[in-house]
């Protein structure tokens, strides 16, 4: 049985697609076979984050109305074995996402060996962002550390148990937090909430914590899904989630200021 | 269907379609003092934003008996403003022959003016009506007060939902997210923090109770009788507290 996973916030830029690419990146490197869909139909930029926009044929959308078959579609990533990039279509509407074609599309991907599949939702609260999450086992929740991205999430957090497929069912869909762009620094000025406040207000389970980090943007301009990138705070913290994600029992790390004691200062000043 | 009472010889025979049966509602009054049309649409849509609970087809009178203006308003322009704003205008009352003439051409029942029962309570109360209750259930008719079952959710309520208890208490085992709305007919206990909007004796029942752990509630209100979030921050914020209603007016009080 595949895992499906859906990315999602409520609020856009936040960071579902770093994280999307992050994600399937890290559960493929641990040796998962994993597929990962664009949901952001008319926006789709995972295959640029991912680096394979070049190479994309045929979509999600043409799939779904029977124009391509999955394997067509399905574009390998070149650097990790056992990845797959189902990119969003550039043309359409989100309207061309039914229930019965996302539907087929998991069970086929299911049936062809994908134990996780990883749905990168577009933001808000409609069509697209509803496909994303409807037959989702486990959702990451993306927010940043402030108050408009909490309430978002915390709606998006409502919508999943009441309106997925599992709740229909009278099941749960398992909920985790990913608190993204995290800046201890600005934490500490009272500019952005801490981890512990917006673990109150949403009540759920931490899975990450991830570090503002220039590197993001520098990862996603070079299409290198940033947990390649070992020397970065923000890819150590997405490796830590993904062995989370697997059941893995990791501290956390990056929640506090960093404190620059004599040794960092002069091993800073030689290096 | 009864296969005989088709084959009667009189069609019209026996079976009763209806039973005449009095009943209590408590009925929200809307009293127009002015009507300036911008104005007045303003006002409607910033008192359903304050309160959207209070608006969803909520039925009104429409009370002129306090009428300050000169010209005769034009009442069926304001009935549609009203339903715009989710209040169902279902009576009037006024002196006015002019008024009660239009009224009679939309329609309305006409409630007798002057002092009765209802328009003491109703004048005294806040400005804003009786909440009704969400869509969920429709309440039976039965006016209070509430001995149904107890309704308890073990898990958070997010922004954005609703949860009704008919006829009965809610229990919130979890914290309730601004931007969520609980209601009950009875009382309303939340065992975590209560952020977003709580409504207890949603029917009229007046000796409804508010319990939460932590109140930082945007609205509480009680029997229609409420109060926002800058009532409550200087002092109650974030304490155990238990809400109730003396005389109309609600009472905040420490848990303990
Ligand atoms: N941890 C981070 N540190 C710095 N910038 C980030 C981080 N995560 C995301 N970003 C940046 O935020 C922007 C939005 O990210 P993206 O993943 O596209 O969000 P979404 O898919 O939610 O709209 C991008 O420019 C991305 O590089
Ligand atoms: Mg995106």
């Amino acid at each position: 049985m595949a895992r499906i996973i859906v990315v999602t916030s409520g609020k856009g830029g936040v960071g579902k697609t770093t994280t999307s690419a992050a994600i399937s990146s890290g559960l493929a490197l641990r040796g998962h076979k994993t597929a990962v869909i664009d949901f952001d139909i008319g926006l789709r930029n995972l295959d640029i984050v991912m680096n394979c926009e070049r190479r994309v044929v045929y979509d999600f959308v043409n799939v779904i109305n029977g124009d391509a078959n999955l394997r067509q579609a399905l574009i390998k990533d070149k650097r990790v074995e056992n990845l797959y990039i189902l990119p969003a279509s550039q043309t359409r509407d989100k309207d061309a996402l039914t229930v019965e074609g996302v539907e087929k599309v998991l069970t086929d991907l299911a049936a062809d060996g994908f134990e996780y599949i990883i749905c990168d939702s577009p933001a808000g609260i409609e069509h697209g962002a509803f496909m994303a999450l409807y037959f989702a086992d486990t959702a990451i929740v993306v927010a940043n550390p402030e108050v408009s991205s909490v309430r978002d999430s915390d709606r998006i957090l409502g919508i999943l148990q009441s309106k997925s497929r599992r709740a229909e069912n009278g099941e749960r869909v398992e909920e985790c937090l990913l608190l993204t762009r995290y800046n201890p620094e600005r934490v500490a000025k009272g500019e952005m909430l801490a981890v512990a406040d917006v673990e109150e207000i949403l009540a759920t389970k931490l899975l990450g914590v991830i570090p503002e980090s220039e590197t993001v943007l520098k990862a996603s301009n070079q299409g290198v899904p940033v947990i390649h990138d070992a020397t970065s705070t923000a890819g150590q913290a997405y490796t830590d989630a993904v062995a989370r994600l697997l059941g893995d029992d990791v501290e956390h790390r990056f929640i506090n200021m960093e404190h620059k004691g004599l040794f960092k200062r002069l091993f800073r000043r030689s290096a | 269907m009864d296969s005989k009472s088709q084959n009667a010889e009189l069609p019209f025979a026996s079976t009763a379609q209806f039973r005449l049966k009095a009943g209590l509602f408590p009925l929200t009054q809307l009293d127009i003092s002015h009507y300036e049309r911008d104005a007045f649409t303003e006002q409607l849509a910033q008192k359903a934003a304050e309160a959207p609970a209070f608006f969803q087809h909520t039925p009104v009178v429409l009370n002129f008996d306090t009428f300050e203006g000169t010209l005769t308003p034009p009442l069926g322009e304001i009935c549609g403003l009203c339903r715009e704003h989710g209040l169902m205008p279902a009576a009037l009352r006024s002196g006015d022959d002019a008024i009660l003439t239009q009224a009679t051409d939309l329609a309305l029942a006409i409630m007798p003016a002057g002092k009765t029962k209802v328009s003491e309570v109703a004048s005294t109360a806040p400005p804003a009506p009786d909440p009704a209750p969400a869509k969920e259930e429709a309440p039976s008719p039965e006016p209070l007060p509430s001995a149904g079952p107890t309704k308890v959710v073990n898990t958070p309520i997010r922004s954005g939902q609703q949860v009704y208890a008919a006829g009965g208490d809610l229990i919130v085992l979890s914290s309730v997210s601004a931007g969520a709305e609980v209601l009950a007919d009875g009382n309303i206990h939340v065992y975590g923090a209560l952020r977003g909007r709580a409504l207890a004796g949603v029917r009229g029942d007046t000796s409804a109770r508010i319990f939460c752990q932590s109140l930082e509630a945007e609205l509480v209100s009680i029997a229609g009788n409420f109060k926002l979030d800058e009532d409550m921050r200087a002092e109650h914020w974030k304490a155990p507290r238990q809400i109730h209603l003396d005389e109309q007016t609600l009472v905040i009080q420490p848990l303990s």
